[in-house]
């Protein structure tokens, strides 16, 4: 048996989204190379639906995966649905992750998060803080 | 093409070792404990196998032990020397930082029994001297173990040195031999080893089997119970196919090393050569002294999960410390010994090669890698960050 699904695999070596928004409105970054894994989200963002969508990924082929699949499921959507994605929907969607790499897909979540969160931050939106959880909630590795 | 670079982790079995295994399936397949003749034959074969091995660690038939492996070896060797240390009061074990858990994992249940651990440093040359192990001995100390040659980085260590220095002091001296035996030439007694473990399916023998080499008269303690097997000190039925499997393997190591540690030179030196022009890498291991075969590398910028994944989608089999490969946390405990900091260790690669490789399959690798790492970084943030200057390089 495979480590990885098929969906892995072919996000993994055919990544969609992959680069950089130059001007983006918003930018998220979580995890750190210390622990092996750094996710970068840039979105393009126009009254309220994310037109565009790039991620830069520094890590294993689950973390490659996931950044390429949570970027395909909120592009083209509104904030409000991508605030909705979950670790568990990105999971799901990639036929599953092996146990010890469902932090990968956690990191897409908040990478997401993070990057929305900017956006609001730079305009001035009032948003509710309890939906931003910080990385710490992964239980991943830590400086 | 496919290419099998990951000879460190295993090796293919000579069809020389598979022969002589195939008779002792079927043909001389008695019990070697058995009174009968069958049983006599098998007994026969197993002695006479034992008395080969000997001859090619320059040790005698009764100072070998047959074991599933060379972990267990590992463990019979360092458990059998803390046991007769602590009967002399004796609780001070000399070790190194990057060593195979096999070693690491016994000396740690060893601490917390009380044993104390003192794991040499191997940040310069990414290998130890003899002066830092004659530096440490103590009048406590009841064993030093140090690996032959290092399975990530390939660094051979200075064996005979060491061994001097511990028959000086008169503490038993165990070296993990698992990736030097049938790779570098070995003579236990001129070396003044004292214990030596190796493995058979690291030399084109079969799996699941090994021995441990012990001078006469340094007293073992089992850890399987039960017959009275290999002197009583490894209960079991002998697996006779596999070391019959694992003689003729060793045998054929000894006899062709000369030619095919040339070969294997070769190539990996070709490889270094060629890895070395990537941009931001460092070479991990002594380059002076180490293993033929070992090849290791650190890429700055990616992670080399992915990048084993993406050689072995280009039919390349290779192996890597980063943390996501061993299903832990922390990158390689050699890699960091050695003194790479966790983001450098978790872009690291090992290529490990044996005579069966060929020049076409090192070009193949020398396309391959250069590509690989280059996509990675490409789409690495922690790459543009030290592209654009918002982070250092480190290599």
């Amino acid at each position: 048996m495979a480590l990885y699904s098929e969906v892995v695999m072919d996000h993994f070596t055919h990544p969609r989204n992959v680069g950089v928004i130059e001007n983006a409105d918003g930018v998220g970054q979580v995890g750190n190379a210390k622990c092996g894994d750094i996710m970068k989200i840039y979105l393009k963002i126009d009254d309220d639906i994310i037109t565009d969508v790039k991620f830069e990924t520094f890590g294993c082929g689950s973390a490659i995966a996931s950044s390429s699949m949570a970027t395909e499921m909120i592009k083209g959507k509104p904030i409000s649905e991508a605030m909705q994605l979950t670790n568990k929907a990105v999971a799901e969607a990639l036929d599953g992750l092996p146990a010890h790499k469902l932090h990968c897909s956690v990191l897409a979540e908040e990478a997401i998060k993070s990057a929305l969160k900017d956006y609001y931050d730079r305009n001035g939106i009032e948003y509710d803080h309890k939906l931003f959880p910080d990385c710490e909630s992964c239980g991943h590795c830590h400086d | 093409m496919q290419v099998y670079a990951d000879n460190a982790a295993t090796t293919k079995m000579s069809r020389l070792a598979i022969d002589a295994m195939l008779p002792y399936f079927d043909t001389v397949y008695g019990n070697p404990s058995s009174l009968h003749t069958p049983g006599q034959e098998a007994k026969e074969a197993l002695e006479d196998a034992r008395a080969r091995m000997a001859k090619c660690l320059g040790c005698e038939a009764r100072e070998i032990y047959f074991t599933s492996g060379g972990s267990e070896a590992d463990n019979q060797a360092i458990i059998s020397a803390a046991r007769y240390g602590a009967q002399k009061n004796k609780k001070h074990i000399i070790s190194t930082a990057f060593e195979h858990h096999a070693v690491l994992h016994t000396l740690n249940k060893l601490e917390k029994e009380g044993y104390e651990i003192t794991l040499l440093d191997v940040k310069t040359n990414h290998n130890i001297t003899a002066q830092q192990v004659k530096d440490a001995i103590r009048e406590d100390t009841c064993l030093v173990t140090c690996v032959y040659g290092n399975n990530e980085i390939g660094s051979l260590l200075p064996i005979a040195e060491i061994g001097a220095v511990c028959k000086e002091a008169g503490v038993p001296f165990h070296t993990d031999g698992v990736q030097a035996v049938g790779h570098v030439a070995i003579d236990v007694k001129a070396q003044n080893i004292d214990m030596l473990s190796l493995s058979a399916h690291k030399f084109h023998g079969p799996m699941g089997i090994g021995a441990l080499y012990v001078r006469r008269g340094f007293p073992l303690t089992n850890l399987i119970e039960g017959g009275a097997q290999e002197r009583g000190k490894r209960a079991g039925t002998e697996n006779l196919p596999a070391i019959m499997g694992m003689v003729a393997a060793l045998e054929d190591a000894c006899q062709h090393m000369e030619e095919n540690n040339k070969k294997v030179t070769y190539l990996r030196d070709k490889l270094i050569a060629g890895l070395s022009q990537i941009p931001h890498c460092a070479r991990n291991g002594d380059a002076e002294h180490c293993l033929p075969g070992i090849v290791s590398f650190c890429f700055e910028g990616i992670e080399g999960e992915s990048l084993l994944l993406l050689l072995d989608a280009k039919g390349i089999a290779a192996s890597s410390g980063s943390a996501c490969t061993s299903g832990s946390l922390d990158p390689s405990h050699v890699l960091l010994a050695i003194g790479r900091v966790h983001d450098v260790a978790h872009g690291s690669l090992r290529l490990s090669l044996s005579h069966y490789n060929t020049e076409e399959e090192i070009d193949h690798i020398l396309t391959a890698v250069p590509e690989v790492v280059s996509l990675l970084r490409n789409m690495s943030p922690v790459w543009r960050d030290l592209q654009t200057g918002v982070r250092e390089y480190i290599l």
